[in-house]
């Protein structure tokens, strides 16, 4: 097993492209060294992509904001402007781990990592968040929820490696929220989750919104129908109840060793309608 | 020795006082050394080859291919423990869990192990040995494997304990009964009858300390064993039995240990280590990992409950009825009869009778957890008894004190109670502000008792005095809890003298005679006692000393506050000798001073708690939130009062893990599909509130400090108060442990819609 640490992106893209065997990127290393360790994977070349140039910053951009791919979720907590423009995406990031992993884990490694249950990615989907993406043809960015195919699985071709998430400057009277159910009080895997992000208008009517939904699914949803039931109204009873019951529907759960289809169905509706409660209060709403 | 354990009523000066413990500084600087601490030079890797299938018939095994592999020194089967039990069943039931010999029992079960020089060549050689298996058909609940259409486990089992012997073998083993008086009679008296059915999910002890061990067997034959254990002396019968070695021979030392709570009263990877040194010729380290001690180590059973209890107008119980059913795992056990046993001891019941069945199923060999058995029964019984307070409209505390056992009770499972602390922890609960908190929306708050036997049992004990006068305190029972700094209290005590003037060591196998595991409570409790013993056997020749020093008759020497004083007015300008002055003389009095112990501690009172909890229930998600929690229990004695509350809390934190999310999740392929922390869920400290304790000391008559087991009665009633507090607030009964979020909300839609 090889073990580099480019300095620079061409480095760290031609090496991964010229590499023979299993190639890995190591960002904070928290899936991927547990990974290693539990001998689900064993990788001949690791590219540790923490001395790259740049890619530890969190840069405020005209567009808004370019947060590196190996910026800690600790990091992400520490920056006021990011806090009060996306607090959602914030809070979901600051809920992966405990203190010692949130030193160390990023969102991209959350995103490329893969798991339905991640908790980042719904934030992300809901708020919009683009991947830029570096590789042996250059350059391109895509949407987050474009990055995970599947458990495990991503988009990325042989020698890309994200280099940064892309988030908008916001527009006025917006907020987001992300709320996930663990059956306890931390480290552990969400088991339904919801991220919620919404525009208003002057009146306090809901202009713009997404709505995503972790663990129910493959991949993160992105449940157009639930942001409809939002859109063009106030967030009366009558459209959480709505939104309730759009994203229990839109579910695509499994039993498995941490919920039930049925509890995942209940769950996902009572998350969505907290969450969008929440994010309506940051947005102004009333 | 005619020592006299009888409890005399005493002031202390040592014992309930709160010292430093002597191992705290190395273990939280990271000194102290557990199991995988321990290393030879020329040391190989163990690693164990496990079965992937529930139920299969082991055909053939081929090492051949990993044999060859470079850097592999042992491999070994079944074949390389032979059968030396001779028709020990029980033995011969840990032999097989050890090592599989004619058929894999569950999923995790060992069929073969490797020793190579670095944990890589033992992870590839495992993947070269060739296991030829015929899959069988498996069951892994226990209320499936009694039916007649289950898969047999072992068909040379035809259920003892019934009138006929069966024409069938089942997966039933045995079947108990205990109890007395006539419960139809008493059902007949009967106002409310309330009968209820529950279930509880197999649990882990969740020690954070995997197995761990090194063995270097000798080509001599003798052998050295440094092992993570409650008990290094059964260890050492064990290992040597299925070795076919001299149990002298085998020189077992017990490490640290990071939990055991019943699991580590067992051999599993130590004969398999100790065969592949024999073959290698090196010493050999074998360490457990997370998965493997899920799959193959502890667990509890898991249980199916029937309970039906009776009760007139006044809240008089009329009689009590419950049928027990608790999962053995592959081998049969006594579960089942314990549970039956401790089901009802906390009342007081005219008719009685409890039935227990020892179920087989694929899974892991049930071991000990903390009280074990006891748990589910308080489990059903204490939920049924709320249920039928509330029929009747009686205060659910109050009920339990009208009906609480007393001294002179007979127990429902046949001895007669002498003083004991049922009634004086329902008083105190009662009493205890936690009881008139005000509660808000969505929070209910249960209370629930519980009962352990408590165990004594063979225990041997060496007092070394230096010629400083420090003394060295050797004791054979393993230090789970923070014994050392107990029992260094009670020779203090005895001796009087200062507790750092002590220092106590858990010693080998060939250091000490035989000492029972620390188990049933009984750590401090026994060797407590043999430390008393042993100090007064001391003090017996400090005298003698101190009479020959003075040149007058040993019985005018007299032994107080740590000196020898010349009892009388003829030696009145005597000075007294301190220990330490006796001690400096020594050399030319006599030689060393030392006080030597071995008993068998009888007696061990039984032990009663009950605790109080105040949960949140999100009726929208089903999730809970532990919001207060006390624990009320009977120490006898407590000798170290800060280690007695770490007892009590620890009991209820794990009780509460139980309660709430922990599990063992099986898939229909009957393989485990959780064997982590991530998915098995223990509490993690932010899912606890500050649990508050107090302590009762009831005397134990048996004991001459008064002193009783406290390390498992805590674990008792947990699932019980946990059960009530969350039916309380969901407005639903929960029957079905633990009751995880799935569960909860299940539970109240299906109470919403009907
Ligand atoms: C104790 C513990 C608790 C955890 N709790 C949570 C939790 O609550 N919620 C949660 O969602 N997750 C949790 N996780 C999982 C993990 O911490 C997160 O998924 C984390 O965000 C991963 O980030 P990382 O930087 O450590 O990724 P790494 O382990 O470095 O990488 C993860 C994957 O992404 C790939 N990758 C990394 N960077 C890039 C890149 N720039 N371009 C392309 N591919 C890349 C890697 O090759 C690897 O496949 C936990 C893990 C641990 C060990």
């Amino acid at each position: 097993m090889r073990y580099i640490r480019p300095l620079s992106m061409e480095d760290a893209v031609g090496q991964l492209a010229g590499s023979s065997g299993t190639a890995a990127i190591l960002a904070g290393g928290s899936d991927l060294l547990v990974r290693m360790k539990g001998g689900f994977i064993e990788p001949d070349l690791i590219v540790d992509i923490k001395a790259i140039d740049g890619l530890g910053e969190i840069r405020e951009t005209a567009e808004g904001y370019s947060i590196g791919a190996a910026v800690s979720c600790a990091l992400m907590g520490e920056s006021a402007a990011l806090k009060r423009e996306w607090p959602g995406v914030v809070e979901a990031a600051k809920l992966i781990g405990s203190k010692q992993v949130q030193g160390r884990c990023t969102i991209v490694g959350n995103l490329c990592n893969a798991s339905p249950a991640a908790d980042s990615v719904p934030a992300l989907v809901a708020a919009g968040a683009r991947a830029l993406i570096a590789g042996p043809g250059g350059k391109r960015t895509v949407a987050v929820e474009a990055v995970p195919t599947g458990p495990g699985k991503t988009s990325l071709a042989k020698g890309e490696i994200i280099e940064a998430i892309l988030l908008d400057r916001r527009a006025p009277r917006s907020g987001d929220a992300y709320l996930r159910f663990i059956p306890r009080t931390e480290m552990d895997i969400a088991v339904v989750s919801a991220g919620v992000n919404l525009t208003l208008d002057e009146a306090g009517v809901v202009k713009a919104a997404r709505v995503a939904l972790g663990a129910v699914a493959a991949t993160v949803l992105l449940v157009e129908e639930a942001a409809e039931a939002l859109i063009g109204r106030k967030l009366d009873e009558a459209a959480l109840e709505r939104l309730a019951k759009v994203c229990s529907g839109a579910c695509r759960p499994i039993d498995d060793k941490r919920g039930t289809v049925e509890f995942r169905r209940k769950v996902a509706g009572v998350l969505a309608r907290r969450a969008a409660t929440t994010a309506y209060a940051r947005a102004g709403g009333k | 020795m005619n020592f006299d354990p009888r409890y005399s009523g005493r002031n202390f000066t040592s014992v309930g006082t709160r010292p430093i413990r002597p191992d705290g500084v190395d273990k939280v600087t990271g000194r102290a050394r557990y199991g995988a601490d321990f290393n030879m030079a020329g040391q190989l890797v163990g690693r164990v080859l496990r079965s992937p299938h529930a139920h299969a018939t082991i055909r053939k095994i081929d090492t051949s291919k990993a044999e060859k592999l470079p850097g592999v020194k042992a491999v070994i089967t079944a074949a390389d423990l032979p059968d030396l039990t001779d028709g020990d069943a029980a033995m011969y039931d840990i032999l097989d869990n050890c090592m599989a010999r004619k058929k894999a029992l569950y999923d995790g079960h060992a069929v073969a192990a490797v020793a190579a020089v670095d944990a890589r060549t033992a992870r590839q050689a495992l993947k070269l040995i060739e296991v030829d298996y015929e899959v069988l058909p498996h069951v892994t609940d226990v209320d499936e494997a009694m039916k007649h259409s289950a898969p047999v486990l072992n068909d040379t089992i035809f259920t003892e304990g019934v009138e006929e012997k069966p024409a069938r073998p089942s997966n039933v083993t045995t079947r108990t009964q205990y109890g007395h008086g006539d419960i139809h009679k008493g059902f007949g008296q009967a106002d409310y009858v309330v009968e209820r059915s529950f279930k509880t999910e197999q649990t882990h002890q969740g020690y954070i300390e995997p197995h761990a061990c090194v063995a270097n067997v000798s080509s001599d034959g003798t052998a050295d064993l440094w092992v993570c254990t409650q008990g290094h002396f059964v260890y050492r019968q064990h290992c040597a039995q299925l070795l076919g070695m001299e149990a002298s021979k085998l020189r077992v030392t017990s490490s640290e240990i990071g939990g055991g709570f019943g699991g580590k009263t067992h051999v599993w990877a130590e004969p398999v280590a100790l065969a592949l040194s024999r073959k290698a010729g090196r010493p050999v380290k074998l360490v457990m990992t997370r998965d493997e001690v899920f799959r193959a180590s502890g667990p509890t059973s898991a249980t199916s409950i029937d309970v039906r209890i009776g009760a007139s107008k006044d809240g008089t119980i009329t009689a009590a009825e419950a049928t027990l059913r608790y999962s053995c795992g592959p081998y049969a056990g006594m579960w089942a009869e314990i549970g039956a046993m401790t089901a009802f001891a906390c009342y007081r019941l005219e008719n009685v009778k409890t039935v227990g069945y020892e179920v087989l199923v694929n899974r892991p060999k049930t071991a000990a957890y903390r009280a074990p058995s006891a748990p589910m029964a308080a489990f059903a019984v204490e939920s049924t008894v709320d249920e039928l307070a509330k029929e009747i409209g009686i205060d659910p505390v109050e009920f339990r004190i009208r009906n609480a056992a007393q001294e002179g009770t007979r127990s429902s499972y046949g001895p007669v109670y002498g003083p004991i602390g049922i009634g004086p922890t329902l008083e105190a609960a009662k009493n205890h502000p936690h009881m008139k908190a005000p509660l808000g929306k969505n929070q209910g708050r249960g209370m629930a008792c519980g009962f352990w036997f408590n165990f004594g049992g063979q225990t041997c004990t060496d007092l070394n005095i230096g010629m400083d006068g420090s003394v060295s305190l050797a004791v054979g029972t393993v230090d789970v809890g923070g014994s050392r700094a107990s029992l260094s209290l009670v020779a203090a005590e005895e001796l009087g003298i200062a507790y750092e003037q002590v220092k106590a060591v858990v010693a080998d196998t060939s250091s000490l005679g035989y000492n029972d595991m620390t188990d049933g409570s009984r750590g401090t409790f026994s060797s407590s006692m043999a430390t008393i013993s042993a100090a007064r056997n001391a003090i017996k020749i400090l005298r003698e000393r101190a009479a020959q020093t003075w040149d007058i008759p040993v019985e005018d020497v007299v032994w107080e506050k740590g000196h020898a004083i010349a009892k009388g007015e003829k030696y009145g300008n005597l000075a007294a000798l301190s220990l330490r002055e006796i001690a400096a003389a020594s050399g030319k009095t006599g030689g060393p001073i030392a006080g030597h112990s071995e008993l068998v501690a009888d007696g061990a009172g039984v032990s009663f708690a009950t605790h109080i909890c105040d949960i949140e229930v999100d009726p929208e998600t089903g999730a809970t939130r532990v919001l207060r929690y006390t624990v009320v229990q009977d120490a006898g004695k407590a000798v170290h009062p800060t280690y007695v509350e770490g007892q009590y809390q620890g009991g209820a934190a794990q009780g509460i893990g139980w309660a709430l999310n922990e599990e063992y999740i099986y898939g229909k392929d009957g393989r485990l599909q959780n064997p982590g922390f991530l998915d098995y869920r223990i509490p993690v400290c932010s899912d606890l509130p500050m649990i508050d304790t107090q302590i009762l000391e009831i005397p134990n008559p048996n004991h001459p400090y008064g002193v009783r087991g406290v390390g498992e009665t805590s674990i008792v009633p947990p699932l019980a108060a946990i059960a009530n507090a969350v039916s309380n607030a969901a407005g639903v009964r929960m029957t079905h442990i633990p009751m995880s979020p799935p569960r909860i909300l299940a539970a109240i839609e299906a109470e919403r819609g009907g």
